[in-house]
C-alpha cells in the first residue's frame, strides 16, 4: 500500500472502438477529495465506469488500492415502482459487508438508522420507494453510499434535482467522508460548487485536459480548452496509433498541446 | 352443503391427489409469478410455456404419454430457451423480451413441427391442457420436488433477488451475483412450468403462476405480503377450481384458471391499489 488510491497507465476507455476517454495516466492521492468536470460528452461519466470496472478498458489499465468501492451512478437503474421500503433499499449498502446470507444485526439497523439521519430522512424507514420525492431519493442513495463503508467512494452527479440546502448538507458529508480518509471522485457540472468545495480537479475532454489543485486547473484557458473538443464520433477518423508510439506523442491528440501534456504527466 | 364442499374431496382419490397436487403447485408457483411480475416479465411465463413443448414432445415422441420423460423433455429445452434468451441479453444490448420471443417462438415452431409429425391433435390437446384429475404419484412426486427446490433456492437467494429486481446496476457494482441470480430464477420458472404442465397443461400452468401474482399486486405494496396474498389466491383458486370442475363436468385445469381469473378482476376492482380505490380518492387526508 503506497499513498496513492488509484494509478491510471494509458487508460483508454471507449464504445464500439470509439474512443471517450483517451489515454489517461496519473494518480489519485488517498484521502483526496476530486472534482471531475468537463462537457456533456466528454467522457466522465465514463470514466467513472471504468474505475468501478463495469466497462472494460479498450486498453490501458487502472490501478485501485482499495479494499471497497462505493458508486453512485447518475442514470440509476433502480426501478422506484418496486414494492420496497426505503429500509430496503438502503440496506442493500449491506452487501459488501453481510453478502447474500449475512443477517442484518441490530447493530447494522442502528448504523442504518444514524446514517438515514445523516442524509435527513430521520423516520423514512417504512416509506415506500414510489412516495419518496427525487431529492428524498437521492439523499435514500447517499445513505446507502456512506453504508457501504467504502475507501474509494463514486458519485455520477450526485447533485442532479437536489435543492440548495441538501446540496449544503450532502457537501459537508462527503467532506466528512475525505476526512475518514476516504476517497471522493465526484463528477460535477457547477463550476461555482467546483471551486468552492472540491480540492482537486480533473477536467476531461475526451482525454485530459488538466488535473491538479483547482484554482489552476479551473482556469478560464483551459475551460475554453475543455469546450472545444469533437463530440459526434467520426467512423472515418484513423485508428489511434498510441501504442505504436510509447512516447504519448501520438497523432491524433491535436488538442492537447506538448505543455499540457507535461502537466498531465505530472500531477 | 357439506357434502357439496368436502363430498368430493372425501370420497374420490383422484379428487384428493388433484387437490393435494394444485395445491403443492399453488404454493410453489406463486411467488415465483411475483418475482416476474415485479421484474415486468409476465410474459415470460408464457413465452416459456411454449417453449417447452418440444421437449414434452420428444419426450412423447420416444416414449408415449409418460409423464417423466416428456418432463425432462420439456425442462431441458425450457432451459437452454432460458439460458440462451438470458445470455443474449446480457451480454448484448438486445432487451429479455425481444430475446425471449425469438427463442420460445424457434422452440415452438420446432414443437410443433415434432408433434405434427408423430401423434395426432387429441396428443397435443393434452400436452397442451393436462389434466389434473389424472395426477400419478410420479406426477405428484415431481411437483413436491419442484415445490422444495423453489423455495430452497427463494429463500438462499432471496436478498439478491431483490437486489436484481430493485437496482440491478448497483448489485453489478458490489457483486458478481447478478447474472447468476438472473440464470437461477428464470430455472425456476421452467421448473415451475414443467411441474405444472402435467397437471394443468403448459397452456394453463402459466396462470396459475400470473393471475394469483398479479391480483396479489392490488392488495399490498410489500414483496413478503405479495407473496403470501398470491399464494392464498392460488390455493383458493385450486379449490374452487376443483369443485366447479367437478359439479359442473368440466375440465379442470380451465376451471382453476378461470377462478385465478376471477380472483383477479375482483382485487383490480375493489382492491386496496385497485381501480375503485383509484377512481373515488376520499378527501380525507392526514396533516402530516
Amino acid at each position: 500500500m503506497n499513498d496513492f488510491c488509484l494509478e491510471f497507465q494509458n487508460f483508454t476507455l471507449g464504445y464500439q472502438g470509439h474512443a471517450a476517454v483517451h489515454h489517461l495516466s496519473g494518480s489519485v492521492a488517498r484521502g483526496s477529495l476530486t472534482a471531475i468536470a468537463g462537457a456533456n460528452g466528454s467522457g466522465k461519466s465514463t470514466l467513472l465506469k471504468g474505475i468501478a470496472g463495469i466497462l472494460k478498458p479498450i486498453s490501458g489499465s487502472c490501478a485501485a488500492h482499495i479494499n471497497r468501492l462505493a458508486y453512485l451512478p447518475q442514470q440509476s437503474e433502480l426501478d422506484r415502482t418496486f414494492p420496497a421500503r426505503v429500509i430496503d433499499l438502503v440496506a442493500l449498502g449491506f452487501w459488501q459487508r453481510r453478502g447474500l446470507l449475512g443477517r442484518i444485526t441490530l447493530q447494522d439497523r442502528a448504523e442504518l438508522t444514524k446514517c438515514l439521519g445523516a442524509v435527513g430522512l430521520e423516520g423514512f424507514e417504512k416509506r415506500p420507494l414510489d412516495s419518496l420525492s427525487g431529492g428524498q431519493m437521492q439523499r435514500a442513495l447517499f445513505a446507502r453510499t456512506m453504508l457501504q463503508d467504502a475507501d474509494l467512494i463514486l458519485l455520477d452527479e450526485p447533485f442532479n434535482a437536489v435543492d440548495a440546502r441538501t446540496i449544503a448538507d450532502l457537501v459537508m458529508l462527503v467532506k466528512g467522508w475525505t476526512a475518514e480518509g476516504r476517497t471522493v471522485l465526484c463528477v460535477l457540472h457547477d463550476h461555482v460548487l467546483v471551486r468552492e468545495h472540491f480540492p482537486q480537479t480533473l477536467l476531461l475532454a475526451r482525454k485530459l485536459v488538466s488535473w491538479g489543485p483547482t484554482p489552476d486547473v479551473m482556469t478560464a484557458a483551459n475551460l475554453m480548452r475543455a469546450r472545444g473538443f469533437q463530440e459526434a464520433w467520426d467512423e472515418r477518423s484513423g485508428w489511434c496509433e498510441e501504442r505504436l508510439a510509447p512516447d504519448g506523442h501520438g497523432h491524433c491528440h491535436p488538442i492537447i498541446d506538448k505543455r499540457e501534456q507535461a502537466v498531465a504527466a505530472h500531477v | 352443503m357439506f357434502e357439496y364442499l368436502f363430498g368430493p374431496f372425501l370420497h374420490y382419490g383422484f379428487m384428493q391427489r388433484a387437490l393435494l397436487g394444485s395445491l403443492i403447485l399453488s404454493i410453489s408457483c406463486a411467488p415465483v409469478g411475483v418475482f416476474l411480475m415485479l421484474r415486468r416479465m409476465s410474459l415470460t411465463g408464457d413465452a416459456m410455456s411454449h417453449a417447452i413443448l418440444p421437449g414434452a414432445a420428444l419426450g412423447f415422441l420416444f416414449f408415449g404419454l409418460e409423464i417423466i420423460p416428456m418432463t425432462i423433455g420439456g425442462l431441458l429445452i425450457g432451459l437452454l430457451v432460458a439460458l440462451g434468451s438470458g445470455l443474449v441479453s446480457r451480454f448484448t444490448v438486445q432487451k429479455e423480451d425481444a430475446s425471449m420471443a425469438a427463442f420460445y417462438l424457434i422452440s415452438l415452431a420446432i414443437g410443433v413441427l415434432i408433434v405434427s409429425w408423430r401423434g395426432s391433435s387429441v396428443d397435443l390437446m393434452h400436452v397442451l391442457f393436462g389434466s389434473v384429475l389424472a395426477l400419478n404419484d410420479a406426477a405428484l412426486g415431481l411437483i413436491v420436488g419442484v415445490a422444495l427446490t423453489t423455495y430452497i433456492v427463494l429463500l438462499l437467494f432471496w436478498r439478491g433477488l431483490v437486489a436484481e429486481c430493485l437496482d440491478p446496476l448497483f448489485l453489478r457494482s458490489v457483486s458478481r451475483i447478478g447474472g447468476p441470480v438472473h440464470l437461477l430464477f428464470l430455472v425456476l420458472v421452467v421448473l415451475n412450468l414443467v411441474g405444472g404442465f402435467q397437471a394443468l397443461g403448459t397452456l394453463l400452468s402459466v396462470g396459475l403462476m400470473m393471475l394469483p401474482a398479479a391480483g396479489a399486486r392490488f392488495w399490498s405494496n410489500d414483496v413478503r405480503s405479495l407473496c403470501l396474498i398470491a399464494v392464498a389466491i392460488a390455493m383458493a383458486s385450486s379449490v374452487c377450481g376443483l369443485l366447479l370442475s367437478y359439479h359442473a363436468s368440466m375440465p379442470s385445469g380451465p376451471a382453476i384458471i378461470c377462478i385465478a381469473g376471477a380472483f383477479y378482476l375482483f382485487s383490480a376492482l375493489v382492491g386496496r391499489r385497485g381501480v375503485l380505490a383509484n377512481l373515488f380518492v376520499s378527501g380525507r387526508h392526514k396533516t402530516a
